[in-house]
């Protein structure tokens, strides 16, 4: 049941207890229930809509940095990517295998505003040895949504 | 001087007194409406799974343009006999008892063409799929209407049935999860109905195309009860379990004289299937049953939220246990179902097909297909809400 929750929840924050426990042959009063066990241990994080800002005229640039860093005794990259996650202009951290080591996304205004946060902060860290700024020209999908030129219904009114 | 041409004496008298569907009068109806909601659809509101299209894609890239067997390819063949027998326990020899068909429909035409002589008595329970009675009819049979109730959950009964048997009775066309009503048999309904079908020595023509949309427990097939593979023509396809409708891809599994008979009537007609629908259906059931639980489970979510809605709305609504259909009763309305249907149509731009137009018992209901999604769904239920309030039903 949990699992079932969970996904009408991802793909509608906006579902009602009431209509979940239609749609699972439950009461709402334990759908609640469930729900609120999960707020509270953290397997619900938030509730949050996916906007195409594009499409509502107001344009984010969005910037993919490739970030090398010099591991540190004891914490490894952990510290390092801490002292990253904190700034509000980053929109997400990863540990990544491969050629570089943390993968940062950066939300701006502008590019120049972009590229001024990784030459002024990012690149100055302490332990950070290279950074690559690849600039996102247009987004496809996100959060498994396709944005754009999702597939129509050609299904006729009425068929047997 | 000669005699002006007139065509229509030309035309075969037992097509030219065939009634159009009942579903194309209506069709014409709500083509001409603004803004319809269409709860009429026989079909998945899915588009076929990624994966099965570009395995069609594949195949024409690699010029797969020719003729098939008459039989179908022999692949598509051998995974239909190995998923016929992991999903139903039925044992059939892919190279003598499948034939692919042009869709499900093909393989009823041919199944009914191949066991009818003139006067064979056909039984067809219903409400049942609007094309059984023209088809046996077109074979020369007489099709004779098994009526199912509401009050049996619009289950075919083993009692029932024997009182529409005749010396003439050859075959009993069976659809179960059955379209319009959702119902499905249980296994101690199959168990009764077999014994009277081998009493009398009929052939079963099941048509299981919903056997894959099952809510609480899986489809069980008549052709599995003891005695009747042999005595069984099973039919299935793709379209409503993979959301392949306009590939038009069946099959018929039977003994391999059915199927040798089939086979003759389909190299003459069709000669075979579509090549790149039958390459897509391999890969469809090689790797598309995943594809096939992501819908049915979306399908279960708007199956409960309809029959809680429909309910609450006070129309009495048996639950549907397999297909895409809620069938609910609309008698309390005071309104024939097809009156219910047009007026919910023009004032409210909903469409649903009239029960009546699925034979004996659909009166007195309508079919709500639950292939929407979920917006169109919350939206249709709104309009039809206010529509049977309209009426002023007293709660069922």
């Amino acid at each position: 049941m949990r699992r079932a929750i969970l996904e009408i929840l991802e793909s509608n924050s906006k579902a009602t207890p009431e209509y979940i426990a239609t749609l699972l042959g439950s009461t709402p009063q334990e759908v609640q229930a469930e729900i609120r066990a999960m707020e509270e241990k953290g397997i619900i994080l938030q509730y949050r809509t996916l906007i195409n800002w594009e499409k509502a005229g107001h344009e984010m640039v969005h910037a993919l940095i490739e970030v090398k860093v010099t591991p540190q005794r004891d914490v490894g990259f952990h510290q390092v990517a801490e002292r990253i996650y904190r700034y509000p202009e980053v929109r997400s951290v990863a540990l990544m295998s491969g050629t570089y080591d943390l993968s940062v996304e950066v939300q701006g205004k502008s590019m120049k505003e972009v590229a001024l946060f990784v030459a002024e902060k990012l690149a100055t860290l302490e332990h950070v040895t290279s950074t690559v700024t690849h600039f996102v020209l247009k987004k496809y999908k996100e959060d498994g949504v396709i944005l754009e030129g999702e597939e129509t219904n050609h299904r006729q009114v009425i068929v047997p | 001087m000669t005699k002006l041409f007139d065509p229509v004496t030309h035309i075969s008298p037992v097509v030219r007194d065939m009634a159009p569907s009942g579903i194309r009068k209506f069709f014409e109806l709500a083509a001409t409406t603004k803004d319809v909601i269409s709860l009429g659809v026989g079909e998945p509101d899915f588009v076929t799974p990624w994966h099965i299209r570009e395995a069609c894609f594949y195949a024409l890239e690699k010029g797969y343009t020719m003729y098939t067997s008459n039989l179908g390819l022999p692949e598509l063949r051998v995974e239909i006999s190995r998923y016929l027998e992991q999903r139903f326990g039925l044992s059939y020899d892919p190279a003598q008892e499948i034939l692919v068909t042009v869709g499900a429909s093909e393989a009823v035409d041919l199944a009914l063409r191949a066991l009818i002589s003139p006067g064979t008595e056909v039984l067809v329970p219903e409400p049942c799929y609007v094309a059984y009675k023209p088809c046996v009819i077109l074979a020369g049979g007489t099709p004779v209407s098994v009526p199912t109730s509401f009050a049996d959950g619009f289950t075919l009964k083993a009692e029932e049935l024997r009182k529409y048997l005749t010396p003439r009775t050859r075959v009993l066309i069976l659809s179960y999860p059955n379209n319009p009503t959702g119902s499905v048999l249980s296994y101690g309904e199959l168990q009764k109905l077999s014994q009277v079908i081998k009493e009398h020595d009929l052939v079963v023509v099941a048509d299981e195309i919903y056997a894959e949309l099952t809510y609480e427990r899986q489809h069980v097939s008549i052709a599995s009860m003891p005695g009747m593979l042999k005595r069984t023509i099973l039919i299935n396809g793709f379209s409503k379990a993979f959301a392949m409708t306009g590939w038009r891809l069946g099959y018929a599994a039977a003994c391999r004289e059915f199927i040798e008979a089939m086979l003759k009537i389909h190299q003459y007609t069709m000669l075979c299937a579509p090549i790149t629908a039958q390459m897509a259906a391999i890969e469809a059931l090689r790797n598309g049953l995943g594809d096939v639980e992501t819908m049915r489970e979306q399908y279960n979510y708007r199956r409960r939220l309809m029959l809680s809605r429909l309910r609450d709305m006070g129309l009495c609504c048996p639950e549907p246990k397999g297909a895409f259909y809620v069938f609910p009763s609309i008698a309390n309305t005071g309104l024939t179902s097809e009156q219910f249907a047009e007026r919910l149509l023009k004032e409210e731009g909903v469409a649903v097909v009239p029960g009546s137009v699925f034979g004996a018992g659909g009166e007195g209901h309508i079919r709500c297909s639950y292939a929407a999604s979920m917006a169109q769904l919350l939206e249709a239920l709104k309009r039809m809400e206010r529509f049977v309030q309209k009426l002023e039903v007293g709660a069922a």
